[in-house]
């Protein structure tokens, strides 16, 4: 009984997600997109150090934290740029991108250099 | 901006004083070693100083510069060197070393005030910034001529809390982007780096608890810690440690719990209340699953490691027994010892009053801001009690709080003599609001200004204010709540903050004067026929310098070994890095031991040369006999021949006729009190308040090849053993044959 509440609770959970989800606009969901590539990538190289072994430590370490780097820069320009969002409504879209060009040139510049 | 010219001139002012009493010298003992390395950079270019093997410490095991030094003080001075030749202003390495820690003491009395803006407005940061001009604590490491790692650090410390509050109130990331760079400055310069890195996930996790999460504080943080730790791992001498460590754990938690937290607040946003309400049971029960299991991995790795992770120098943090009780190197740094409660008065002075008032001052209104600021201050009061050296993380903080406690309480006394001054009554919209609320704040105001004021007037105070509220118009605007305190009140209330203060500089330009200006290597004192100076040891560096071959080793306690480097030029065994234990703990083996084992050390190390400070000529307290304790505490964690009781009498250590016979054979005993017989004929030691023990006695496998002026260094140089031994070589059976030897000579070879 327990488990086709569950399951159905899961269901509904699931549609109204969805149904939620597709409402938002489209160059949010390209900025969504974005980032899950991001996520998979980072998750791609962990279960390769994992079978393969972690030498040089130093380039899996950049790596991993550009993917998890950009993901996160993407996420605060998501925020920046999303409409809804009360607190940033002064700041036009053009410097938020800016912000998140200006980032990411820093992290990749300290990720070529750490690449080794 | 022009007032806040004057707090940054008047650091360097006080910061000069001691060029203009001494002269423009490199001070203490780690300022020698970054002096070197500086000398060493602007000589050799930066890629001979990354790679740079040092052969002339730590004989015969070497040091690797490149990866065991914070490089950043090092790079900024080369950097301003470089950058003074190519404008043609050509000054020394030396200058430039000297004049480091002044200008940025100026440059972080400017962040002080940018920092304490973003807290609570422009007045409070002005008055923040002016107390840290003078403020003695940060004073002692930043004058002239110290030029060590806190020069700069602090400097980078506040710079780098600035830009996290701005980014936080603004929610910009290009200001993310700044943190992370100043706190790549930050990791460059100071080991101290591992304060920020824990206290900025600690503030976003209390902003999380309290319900004050917001995309801003996201922002803030989330980049900040992806970039911060691949900036970390770039310096050398962090490297990997940014991941491993438990000094860096704190910040993944806490970047995992933001990530949950903005996920849940998205999908609370997203969804209908019901909706979420299942969501949240299904992942729940999901998810703690998953978190136990790593939880169980991650618990298991760290277990596995004996110090769970921790570096020492953390771990004698959080519990500060630990040092003592398993590393007594760490515990033999005076630096490290917990500071006394007069060294608070002495170093914070009138601070340690506004500190509390300020917090309350942070509490109304509570903002992000405000409530790092109090967590700032709560921490660094909580590892200044652990560590005497860590009052220099205090000394900005304490600053910050009594900025904004000076300047609230000036804003409330100047707001209740404008508004209360004949001929401005017309337009005052003061008193708006309830009756009732002005009572709330007054009672409040009265509170935080009653730490040096008369009990009286608070009274007269309340009914006064009563009077006036029945009495004015109350024009019913919603406004801010405005509190105003009687007119007389207010004046002396103000008068007596403004002489609070220049109680404050006049402490702050007496400690700079006389307490910290010292550069400790030469030492000053007054007598009734005038100024004596105790140059002993430049004298002995020189003499070292000029009289001995280049390739000669010389062995002395750790504490004078980067003196030694950079001034005598010379190869040393040990020096103030410490970082091998067993070799400082060899060198203090061999001052505990009778002549002939410590030659035995001694020659089996190269040495050539034995370096001892002795003070009890002149009374200089801080000689080699006094840290003698340590020599036998250290090589006997090593070395169980050595126990220290062979060395105390009634549990103390003693130099006079009541000495263990141990002590008065140990090398130590011998080459500090050769020949002092001689000086006054009763060998009477001014430290220790004695005569010595063994007053007449002979060095068979040293000799004595230069003593100071005041005695206060002596060398000794080790006797090359002899060629040809006179008379029958004793060898195993010495105990059989020792009775028939009293014909002949006493050997001291064997």
């Amino acid at each position: 009984m327990g488990r086709s509440t569950t399951s159905k609770d899961a269901e509904a959970l699931f549609h109204s997600l969805h149904s939620a989800y597709a409402s938002t606009p489209t160059n949010l969901k390209i900025i969504d997109l974005y980032i899950m590539f991001a996520v998979v990538t980072a998750v791609i190289q962990v279960v390769y150090m994992a079978i393969v072994g972690s030498f040089p430590f130093n380039s899996f370490l950049s790596g991993e934290l550009s993917c998890v780097g950009t993901a996160v820069l993407a996420v605060c320009l998501r925020i920046q740029v999303n409409k809804e969002n009360k607190e940033f409504k002064d700041l036009p879209p053009e410097r938020a991108f800016a912000d998140f060009v200006l980032c990411n040139l820093v992290l990749h510049l300290v990720i070529m250099n750490f690449l080794g | 901006m022009a007032a806040l010219e004057t707090p940054q001139s008047s650091t360097l002012r006080q910061a000069f004083g001691n060029v203009i009493k001494y002269e423009s010298v490199i001070h203490e003992f780690d300022p020698y070693f970054n002096y070197r390395v500086t000398q060493f950079l602007t000589k050799n270019g930066i890629y001979d100083f990354w790679n740079w093997f040092d052969d002339r410490t730590w004989y015969p095991l070497g040091r690797v510069i490149g990866g065991t030094v914070y490089p950043g003080l090092t790079l900024t001075a080369g950097t301003l060197w470089r950058i003074m030749n190519s404008l043609n202003i050509p000054l020394s390495v030396e200058t430039v070393c000297v004049f480091t820690a002044p200008i940025f003491s100026a440059f972080a009395s400017w962040a002080a005030y940018l920092l304490t803006k973003e807290v609570k407005g422009v007045g409070a940061g002005l008055t923040a910034a002016a107390l840290l001009a003078m403020v003695p604590s940060y004073i002692s490491r930043s004058v002239a001529g110290s030029y060590d790692n806190e020069a700069v650090a602090i400097f980078a410390l506040i710079f780098t809390f600035y830009l996290y509050i701005k980014a936080l109130n603004t929610g910009s990331l290009f200001y993310a982007t700044l943190n992370a760079i100043s706190y790549f400055y930050m990791v460059c310069s100071w080991g101290g780096y591992t304060f920020i890195i824990n206290l900025i996930p600690m503030h976003v996790l209390l902003c999380i608890v309290t319900g004050r999460y917001s995309s801003r504080l996201y922002i803030a943080y989330a980049p900040l810690v992806v970039l911060g730790t691949l900036l970390a791992s770039l310096v050398p001498v962090v490297g990997f440690n940014a991941v491993m460590t438990s000094e860096h754990f704190a910040s993944f938690l806490v970047f995992i719990i933001i990530h949950v937290v903005a996920l849940v607040y998205y999908i609370k946003g997203i969804l209908s209340p019901q909706m979420f309400k299942v969501a949240v049971t299904l992942v729940v029960s999901i998810g703690l699953i998953v978190c136990g299991a790593v939880l169980a991995v991650l618990i298991a790795m760290v277990a596995s490691s004996p110090t769970k992770g921790w570096s020492g120098r953390s771990l004698s943090l959080l519990d500060p027994t630990y040092a003592s009780k398993y590393i007594p190197i760490i515990a033999s740094v005076s630096e490290h010892q917990p500071p006394t409660w007069p060294s608070y008065f002495m170093d914070i002075n009138v601070l340690a009053f506004l500190v509390p008032a300020g917090i309350i001052a942070c509490f109304l209104p509570l903002s992000d801001a405000s409530s790092f600021a109090v967590l700032y201050i709560v921490t660094s009061v909580y590892f200044s009690g652990v560590m005497v050296r860590l009052m220099l993380v205090l000394a900005p903080a304490a600053c910050i709080m009594s900025g904004i406690a000076l300047s609230e309480a000036f804003g409330v006394f100047t707001r209740s003599i404008k508004f209360q001054l004949p001929g401005v009554t017309q337009n005052s919209p003061v008193n708006a609001g309830d009756t009732g609320n002005v009572m709330q704040n007054d009672v409040v105001k009265t509170e935080k200004s009653e730490d040096s004021l008369k009990e009286r007037p608070s009274r007269k105070n309340k009914k006064k204010e009563k009077d006036n509220v029945e009495r004015a118009t109350v024009v019913p605007k919603t406004e801010k709540r405005l509190s105003v305190l009687p007119l007389e009140a207010s004046v002396i209330a103000i008068f007596l903050l403004v002489l609070l203060g220049a109680f404050y500089v006049v402490h702050c330009v007496w400690a700079a004067a006389e307490a910290y200006s010292a550069p400790s290597i030469v030492l000053t004192s007054r007598s009734h026929d005038g100024l004596h100076v105790f140059d002993d040891f430049r004298e002995a560096y020189g003499w070292l310098r000029h009289n001995t071959e280049v390739d000669d080793k010389v062995a002395s306690w750790w504490d004078y070994g980067y003196q030694t480097t950079a001034m005598a030029n010379r190869t040393v065994i040990v020096d103030n890095n410490t970082w091998n234990n067993t070799h400082i703990a060899t060198v203090g083996t061999a001052m505990s031991s009778p002549e002939k084992a410590a030659w035995e050390i001694f020659n089996s190390l190269d040495v050539k040369y034995v370096l001892v400070v002795f003070g009890g000529l002149v009374g200089y307290p801080s000689d080699d006999i006094n840290k003698f304790l340590w020599m036998v505490r250290i090589g006997g964690g090593v070395f169980p021949h050595i126990k220290e009781p062979d060395y105390l009498r009634d549990g103390q250590y003693r130099i006079d006729s009541q000495a263990t016979p141990t002590m008065l054979n140990s090398l130590m005993y011998k080459l500090s009190y050769y020949r002092f017989v001689e000086t006054d004929g009763k060998g009477f030691d001014r430290v220790r308040n004695t005569e010595i023990g063994k007053k007449y006695f002979k060095l068979t496998h040293f000799e004595e090849v230069f003593t100071t002026h005041h005695w206060m260094v002596r060398l000794y140089k080790l006797k090359p053993p002899k060629n040809r031994i006179r008379g029958k070589t004793k060898k195993a059976k010495s105990k059989a044959s020792s009775k028939r030897s009293g014909t002949l000579k006493k050997n001291p070879w064997h």
